[in-house]
């Protein structure tokens, strides 16, 4: 059997307009093989959190470079929690002090990507990050 | 008699940036028999390729211009003042997006962003308070400000006359330059057509009322943030500028009446001597530009003034006191290029809004290249080396190539909205990626150098109560005012939008009656409805 590709939905919440990152990371995604959707600017928690259940994704990737990251990433996740989408892997991007990664962290984030990244380290966290939770769904 | 002994190289190739201009071991006088000496010329001469000012830095330094702005009006007056007694020459407003988009303090959208990435500006109110004790009359303000450029300069107009300013003498910018939104930048809330007749209103009202303003400041900037190599960014640039000098036509202006009002903006990377061609290329092109193609009779209306920042993509969050040394090299690279302005990044804005320190540092590096380094103390140090002299020839041969492409495609608006400008810049951008990702391109503590524990850095906080304090202060603003005058002139913003009058006055009646941002930009929309741009990856 084929196995499913993994689907990504990336998406900017708020006013920020910095998306060279983004749109690196969804190229980057792309060629690893998975399937990418590109929401775009400018979207609140509640349109990207509608539009992770209705594409049924397995990865939520939000990207922030204007700090308002600790106000929009966690009320994306508690969307989804409601949604009945609290299973997707959430992994965000930006300008993230570092003093901000233990709040993320409680909420469910673990994958907190700042600049500097190489993409390899990207998708080699989602790839391993998604196998694991469709193990966990298996057993 | 020998073989000359074959030289091992440390790479195969060396190339400037990822358009991959190749850089030879060595350049010589035949490098240059293809540059005209007219081509090169004397400062303040036409094409201006050294420089536009016949004295250059030795009769006046360039605008030192800090580009600030966060959390309420008071901590910025604060910074400003205090950069103004670190010896600043000019201020520079960062706003916060919500203001940069039209929308108030308290819309849906500005959860999380009130005050953030600049200045929480909602009315009139705020505006004079950004400004109390710092007399407007007296200093030069440049302002980043473009989707809303004419409602903040109606409000700038409004608070200078309160201050007892003559506007006629105001001196500053506003960067009113919609283009490049839609390519990079992607702060804009109505269709390129109407924007750009909001720019135009502010271009013309400025070329009547304000003679010292700069009306816009055409961008190559973000586009090199975003990705664009050097010969890109001069030459999607100089074409937006084309379409600029168009649309004014089009309303039926002379090219002299406005013109010597256009400036222009431009980063600046680390890679010195590829910069410095840059900004020499552009300075002749645009020259040639405005005399051959527009027929301009004025030397101002060919000079090419622009502001240069450094490269914030450039600033890494790892061993972030590298990013002092980047900065220094680009701001020289700035200087070496003859920029009428500059700001230099603090070492800190990888991760966050810079601290005090930071800032001050960043200044003083601009003091210390005027004061100490001898570089300003002759035009164009660099003119005339065969290398300098040879790239500026190839940034121009590749930047024309560029222009040529997005008048083939019937200008830049149409380019933009064939998605052929982002694209290039976006394939540029992941070029690069890949070549850090394989350290090809080396950057110093990311790819290579890294340290295993990163130490931690002292960063700025912006606080989530000014959301709520800047909420209350707008809510008690709006319970203050005259709301039925509030209602006239936003009326009359509608009237005079759908007609072909020019708007500027409209709005500047309509700030002055503490009408918001969000509640004139709500007309704006209503009438020319909102824009929401295709996504090109």
């Amino acid at each position: 059997m084929n196995e499913r590709k993994i689907r990504v939905l990336l998406a900017k919440p708020g006013l920020d307009g910095h998306d060279r990152g983004i749109k690196a990371v969804a190229r980057g995604l792309r060629d690893a093989g998975m399937e990418v959707i590109y929401q775009g600017l400018r979207l609140t928690p509640e349109q990207i959190a509608s539009a992770a259940i209705q594409e049924d994704v397995d990865v939520v990737g939000m990207d922030c470079l204007s700090g308002a990251h600790m106000v929009l990433f966690p009320r994306v996740v508690e969307l989804l929690r409601e949604k009945g989408g609290g299973d997707k892997l959430v992994v965000v991007g930006g300008i993230i002090p570092r003093k901000d990664f233990p709040k993320l962290n409680a909420v469910g984030i673990t994958g907190i990507f700042g600049p500097g990244t190489p993409l390899d380290e990207i998708t080699n966290f989602v790839k391993t990050r998604v196998g694991e939770k469709s193990e966990d769904k298996k057993s | 008699m020998t073989a000359p002994r074959e030289i091992a190289e440390r790479k195969k190739e060396f190339l400037t940036t990822v358009d991959g201009t190749v850089v030879k071991r060595v350049y010589t006088p035949n490098d240059v028999v293809g540059v005209k000496e007219e081509d090169i010329g004397l400062p303040g001469q036409y094409p201006f390729t050294r420089n536009i000012m016949p004295a250059g830095y030795r009769s006046r330094l360039w605008t030192m211009r800090q580009y600030s702005g966060f959390g309420t009006v008071e901590e910025t007056n604060q910074r400003y003042k205090y950069l103004h007694k670190q010896g600043q020459t000019g201020f520079s407003v960062a706003f916060q997006l919500p203001t940069q988009q039209g929308y108030d303090s308290d819309h849906p959208l500005s959860v999380g962003e009130v005050g953030k990435c600049g200045v929480a500006i909602d009315s009139l109110k705020d505006m004079e308070d950004l400004w109390e004790g710092i007399p407007l009359a007296q200093v030069s303000v440049s302002m980043t400000i473009n989707a809303t450029a004419a409602i903040i300069l109606a409000m700038y107009i409004a608070a200078a006359e309160k201050q007892g300013a003559d506007i006629s003498k105001l001196s500053g910018t506003v960067q009113n330059e919609i283009l490049k939104e839609y390519v990079a930048r992607n702060t804009y809330f109505l269709a390129p057509e109407p924007s750009i007749r909001l720019v135009t209103d502010l271009c013309s009202y400025c070329s009547q009322k304000m003679p010292r303003w700069n009306s816009i400041s055409i961008s190559g900037y973000h586009m090199r943030e975003a990705g664009a190599t050097a010969a890109q960014e001069v030459g999607f640039t100089l074409s937006s500028g084309i379409s600029y000098v168009q649309a004014m036509l089009a309303k039926g202006m002379e090219v002299d009446s406005f013109a010597s009002q256009f400036s222009f903006f431009f980063a600046a990377y680390t890679n010195v001597l590829e910069e410095v061609a840059k900004f020499r290329a552009a300075r002749r092109m645009w020259a040639k530009i405005m005399k051959e193609r527009f027929k301009a009779r004025d030397p101002r209306s060919m000079m090419l003034r622009y502001h240069v920042q450094t490269d914030g993509f450039t600033l890494t969050a790892q061993q972030p006191l590298n990013n002092i040394v980047r900065v220094t090299l680009q701001a020289l690279a700035a200087v070496l290029g003859g920029c009428q302005s500059l700001h230099t990044n603090s070492y800190d804005e990888a991760m966050a809004l810079p601290t005090e320190q930071a800032v001050q540092v960043a200044l003083r590096t601009q003091q210390i290249i005027a004061f100490e380094s001898g570089v300003a103390d002759t035009i164009d140090p660099l003119g005339g080396s065969y290398f300098v002299e040879s790239l500026t020839n190839e940034i121009e041969s590749k930047a024309t190539y560029y222009i040529n492409q997005v008048d083939k495609m019937g200008g830049s608006l149409k380019a933009i909205e064939q998605g052929y400008i982002q694209r290039e810049i976006a394939r540029s951008a992941y070029d690069y990626q890949r070549q850090v990702d394989s350290r090809e391109q080396v950057i110093v503590g990311v790819n290579e150098y890294r340290l295993e524990n990163e130490p931690e850095t002292e960063m700025l906080e912006i606080s989530e109560e000014i959301e709520q304090k800047q909420k209350e202060r707008l809510k008690k603003l709006r319970n203050e005012r005259d709301n039925q005058k509030v209602k006239a002139t936003l009326e009359k913003v509608k009237a005079v939008a759908v007609s072909n009058e020019n708007i500027m006055p409209a709005l500047i009646d309509a700030v002055k009656t503490y009408a918001t941002v969000g509640e004139i930009s709500a007309v704006l929309r209503e009438t020319f409805g909102e824009y929401r741009e295709p996504s090109v990856l």
